[in-house]
């Protein structure tokens, strides 16, 4: 696991000192249904932090959030010191994000659709980049099937490999692990820890509480919109981590933690 | 104007790469736009004096109700597997995506007028001639209605009945484009030309000039959650 340092990644084009992902106060609701109530969060350059929750709880909104695709009711969010709010194509241009959907046309081969991602990033020498994170993600054999007629592992593998396309310096994962072998949980397993070109810096929502223990610096557990608990395994200890996790997730959802 | 035409253009190939291999869009749009061109020729006995008045407006009605079929079509292909919000993560503006859409359905809306008119000339017994005379007309009113066509088909995609909602939203707005497309059509098939010409010409020109400027604008609001 790489340990994270002040900003050695932070692009040259953004505020060096800022911290990588910073949000205080946020909130947003759907109608009357409040989502996100008040949160504070901040991520350092080459920091992973694993956001857990029960369903319902925000973390999706969330990402969303980060990643421009929704508006918040209030809050102040900056990514590498950007305001989300008021530099959306700036802070699109350092992120890649995975969400539930793969996000690609079925139509096209995973080649095109990564050509058309490509372009839409204008990114330079984009065959060689295609092929790298196709090979990194164990899917280059399938680049030039159509996406259709993949399966849904194979999808949000290409998922992944299209959020990394850009090299991106922050990733935004929503769920990551859904679909995935466990080849493919090992390889993304491996970018989390260590990274993959720029991309050393990570948010990733998940339900998974070992892999969300094993593979972030910090967790975080989100709550009806809330942060419950936030902490790492090497100030806490990994009980302290599950009791809360039991405790605060066990008990919104009326599972039984033992 | 690169880094703004380089996204577009990505789109538009897309957009044309997609419906070369679906032929979604052009196929479902022709045939009912021929649909509608052989039904009004049933329903009204096409003398050379009637076909003179209602030529004009059956085939832009064939047109447009075509259109919406196809517009329906561009953005729930955006819609399927969360698309829509694949293009909006990208560091592009929002115009930007605009501009590529409403491209692809100028585009594919053309080809359909392209393919329409000579058809529509037979069943009712008018002039091929006349069709450089209407080229400037039917892609200044194709553009109008592509551009607003844009905005509201963003909108209708994220709404429950989208069918439905797109022509009752759309119709309404684009009324000027049509009005001048029909009266302009008329004027050629009858031969006037001249100075009639001349008048409808600029108008819709000016049509799409306003939709141009406001419609982006719109759109940037439309796909904002």
């Amino acid at each position: 696991m790489s340990t994270f340092t002040e900003s050695p990644a932070a692009p040259s084009e953004v505020r060096p000192r800022a911290p990588a992902i910073e949000i205080k106060g946020l909130t947003k609701s759907f109608g009357r249904t409040p989502v996100l109530r008040n949160l504070d969060l901040q991520i350092r350059w080459n920091e992973v932090l694993t956001v857990l929750g029960p369903n319902g709880s925000g973390k999706t909104t969330l990402i969303k959030i980060l990643a421009t695709l929704t508006k918040p009711d209030s809050g102040d969010i900056h990514i590498a010191g950007l305001d989300v709010a008021r530099s959306g194509q700036g802070v699109r241009r350092l992120i890649g994000v995975v969400t539930h959907d793969p996000l690609m046309y079925d139509d096209l081969t995973a080649y095109e659709n990564l050509r058309f991602t490509a372009r839409m990033f204008g990114l330079d020498r984009h065959g060689e980049r295609i092929e790298a994170v196709a090979e990194r993600m164990g899917v280059a054999a399938r680049l030039h099937q159509r996406v259709g007629t993949l399966s849904h592992g194979l999808k949000k593998r290409f998922s992944i490999a299209k959020a990394l396309l850009p090299d991106p310096y922050i990733l935004l994962m929503d769920e990551p692990e859904s679909g995935l072998d466990q080849e493919a949980l090992a390889i993304l397993e491996d970018i989390v820890s260590n990274g993959f070109g720029r991309a050393h810096t990570v948010l990733m929502t998940t339900h998974n509480l070992e892999r969300g223990l094993a593979l972030g610096h910090r967790t975080a557990i989100l709550v009806g919109g809330r942060i419950a608990y936030e902490g790492t395994l090497e100030v806490d200890g990994a009980s302290t981590v599950r009791d809360a996790y039991f405790e605060y997730v066990g008990r919104y959802t009326g599972a039984n933690p033992t | 104007m690169r880094s703004f035409l380089s996204p577009v253009l990505a789109l538009l190939w897309k957009d044309v790469v997609l419906e070369l291999r679906t032929k979604d869009i052009v196929v479902s749009v022709l045939l009912f736009s021929l649909l509608v061109i052989v039904i009004f020729n049933f329903a009204i006995d096409p003398t050379p004096q009637r076909v003179a008045v209602v030529a004009p407006g059956i085939l832009w009605v064939a047109f447009i109700f075509g259109g919406v079929l196809g517009l329906t079509r561009s953005f729930a292909l955006e819609k399927e597997h969360g698309n829509l919000q694949g293009l909006l993560l990208t560091p592009v503006g929002r115009d930007a995506i605009f501009f590529g859409k409403m491209l692809g359905i100028f585009v594919f809306m053309s080809v359909v007028e392209a393919i329409t008119y000579p058809i529509f000339a037979v069943m009712f017994n008018l002039s091929l001639t006349v069709v450089p005379e209407l080229i400037p007309v039917a892609l200044l009113a194709t553009l109008g209605i592509a551009t607003v066509g844009t905005v509201f088909s963003a909108m209708a995609v994220n709404t429950r009945s989208r069918e439905v909602m797109l022509p009752l939203l759309f119709l309404p707005v684009v009324i000027p484009v049509i009005v001048g497309a029909v009266e302009a059509t008329g004027v050629v098939i009858r031969g006037e030309g001249g100075s009639d010409l001349v008048r409808w010409i600029p108008l819709l020109a000016a049509f799409d000039a306003v939709f141009l400027v406001v419609c982006p604008f719109a759109f940037n609001m439309v796909v904002e959650e």
